[in-house]
């Protein structure tokens, strides 16, 4: 039994020795030092800007969110200031309506008033003048009477006695 | 980190296992690779007949002075070094290439044998351009030996030394090969391809400053995250930055070298299936590692605290060891995964041409193909995933390494 064909794969000659060095260390010196520093660094830089971009959209999302609610905010404020608004014009309306009929309320009153006191007044004038005419009407008739009574003393004596008691 | 553990668990299971089958099929008979024209009968070789599975996937793992696609064989540049004659170089096609990378060629006493160059160390071999016969290929004391036939004589080839000092059958020789072989062009190819796609990357980066990833971004990007928040982040901590085009470069360079090993009809070059590769990456991370390494790490090596002595005796070498143990390990892991794979693939493809009788019984290797096809499609789609999961062991353990290096003190 020969052993014909040589297993030369296990026995490292000097030129493959020498070549492998040669281009394993070119390759490294030249890609490794270069493109693997040069491609990882890009990773780098690229994962640092995804990074950022991802940040920046988490921030410019938060602060859209806080207009949003902002002007939610701005509304629900203006909303609440229409209904203030408009409550305080009706109440400013009732406010001067209930002003005026007050107003009309005291102002007719104060002419009823007026209007009273005249009465009275005029009535006050026409008992004072009634009472004026009965006083003359009586005055003539009491004169009357009178001429035609005390056409004696005694009868005036009395009278004026009688008189003088009434005052009494 | 869990679900990491069992997949990469239950792969090498399936790699275990599969690693035993192309074993059994290296066992070989006296035969010969030279085919053709050339040298039949001459020296006394005899004719090869019959299919050989063991050898062919050994041969097609093998790293190779000629690129061969189909039924092209491109021709590489050798550069040949002789401690005692100094350099040669000449492109690959002076071999005249012919089947399964056999040159007819000799040229300053070097022959091109299954696509490897070796070298005819005899003196009276002549140092020019000659025809040469076919090659003897024979065992001696269990080692691989390969004899050329030129002028009716057989000379002894020298394989080119390897850096494994006699450990797996190789060792230093006559000659030294620093050729862009079928590997290492495999690798400046890839190179390149990866220079230019992560230059083109990172000025897509620049441009696009702040956009969304486009092209050919997006294709990397997933995996380079992956790695950067899976692997780098979790076990270097605070220094991941520092640590991480080392990283990247050791998970990218494995990952397209095991894909393009893989794609088929393409040569299927075995770069990171050869120990020649893994052991560069091994001994990078090593030195990585340990010049990284702080006080405390090394404290913790050569004198663990709140141990007592008689422990602090058996645990240092422990620790010493370990440190070696650990890159040895990168190394292995690496080259066993590809390498079994590429043999088992090669092995399920050679069950067409087992079953068929090298071509005589059609019926039978029909039969064959359709078995060999499902279980290839199994096989490549499984070597799919290995090809990633090695890739990403490779780096996840460095990483762990180095962060175990590099940690504080915390207690």
């Amino acid at each position: 039994m020969l052993f014909l064909a040589d297993f030369s794969p296990i026995k490292p000659d000097f030129g493959l020795l020498f070549w492998s060095t040669l281009f394993f260390l070119i390759f490294w010196l030249l890609v490794g030092k270069v493109a693997f520093k040069g491609i990882a660094n890009g990773l780098k830089e690229r994962a640092k800007s995804i990074q950022e971009s991802l940040d920046e959209a988490k921030k410019a999302r938060v602060e859209m969110q806080n207009l949003v609610s902002e002007n939610e905010q701005l509304l629900a404020q203006a909303r609440e200031e229409r209904a203030q608004i408009l409550r305080e014009a009706k109440e400013a309306k009732d406010q001067i309506i209930a002003e005026a009929r007050e107003r009309a309320k005291s102002e007719g009153q104060l002419l009823i008033n007026n209007a009273k006191e005249a009465i009275e007044n005029l009535k006050n004038e026409a008992m004072v003048d009634v009472k004026n005419k009965a006083g003359l009407l009586a005055l003539e008739v009491a004169e009357r009477v009178l001429r035609k009574e005390l056409s004696n003393d005694d009868a005036q004596v009395n009278y004026v006695q009688t008189l003088l008691k009434e005052i009494k | 980190m869990y679900k990491y553990l069992i997949i990469l668990l239950s792969l090498l299971a399936v790699q275990a296992t599969s690693f035993a089958s192309p074993e059994d099929s290296t066992h070989t008979q006296n035969a010969l690779h030279e085919s053709g024209d050339h040298g039949q009968g001459a020296c006394g070789i005899e004719q090869h007949t019959e299919f050989d599975a063991g050898s062919t996937a050994l041969h097609h793992i093998a790293d190779a002075n000629v690129y061969s696609i189909g039924p092209f064989n491109l021709p590489l540049p050798c550069f040949l070094y002789v401690p005692t004659e100094g350099w040669h170089v000449f492109s690959s096609s002076k071999f005249d290439i012919g089947h399964h990378g056999t040159g007819h060629k000799a040229i300053n006493g070097f022959v091109l044998d299954g696509g490897t160059v070796r070298r005819v160390a005899d003196e009276s071999f002549p140092k020019t351009e000659v025809q040469v016969d076919g090659f003897k290929h024979s065992e001696e004391d269990g080692k691989f030996v390969s004899h050329v036939c030129y002028n009716g004589q057989l000379y002894l080839t020298d394989a080119k030394s390897t850096a494994d000092f006699g450990v797996f059958g190789g060792g230093i020789t006559s000659f030294y090969d620093f050729s862009l072989t079928k590997n290492s062009t495999s690798l400046l190819l890839m190179t390149i391809l990866l220079i230019w796609v992560f230059l083109s990357v990172n000025s897509a980066y620049k441009k696009r400053k702040g956009q969304a990833p486009s092209g050919l971004q997006n294709f990397i990007e997933p995996i380079f995250i992956f790695i950067q928040d899976d692997v780098c982040k979790p076990f270097l901590g605070n220094k991941w930055e520092k640590y991480l085009p080392f990283i990247m470069s050791l998970f990218f360079f494995v990952l397209v070298l095991n894909f393009y090993g893989q794609i088929p009809f393409f040569g299927g070059a075995n770069v990171t299936g050869n120990l020649a590769f893994t052991m560069v990456l091994a001994i990078i991370a090593f030195l990585v590692t340990n010049f990284s390494g702080n006080g405390h790490y090394w404290k913790h090596i050569l004198w663990p605290p709140g141990v007592p002595l008689y422990v602090k005796v058996i645990l240092v070498p422990v620790e010493i060891i370990g440190v070696f143990i650990k890159p040895l390990t990168l190394m292995l892991r690496l080259f066993a995964n590809i390498t079994a794979g590429h043999l088992v693939i090669l092995v399920f493809i050679s069950l067409i041409f087992i079953f068929g009788n090298s071509g005589e019984s059609v019926g039978a290797s029909l039969g064959a193909s359709i078995g060999s096809f499902l279980l290839t499609m199994f096989m490549m789609a499984i070597e799919l995933i290995v090809a990633f999961v090695q890739a990403f062991v490779f780096a996840i353990l460095t990483a762990s390494y180095i962060g175990a290096a590099t940690e504080e003190a915390h207690h």
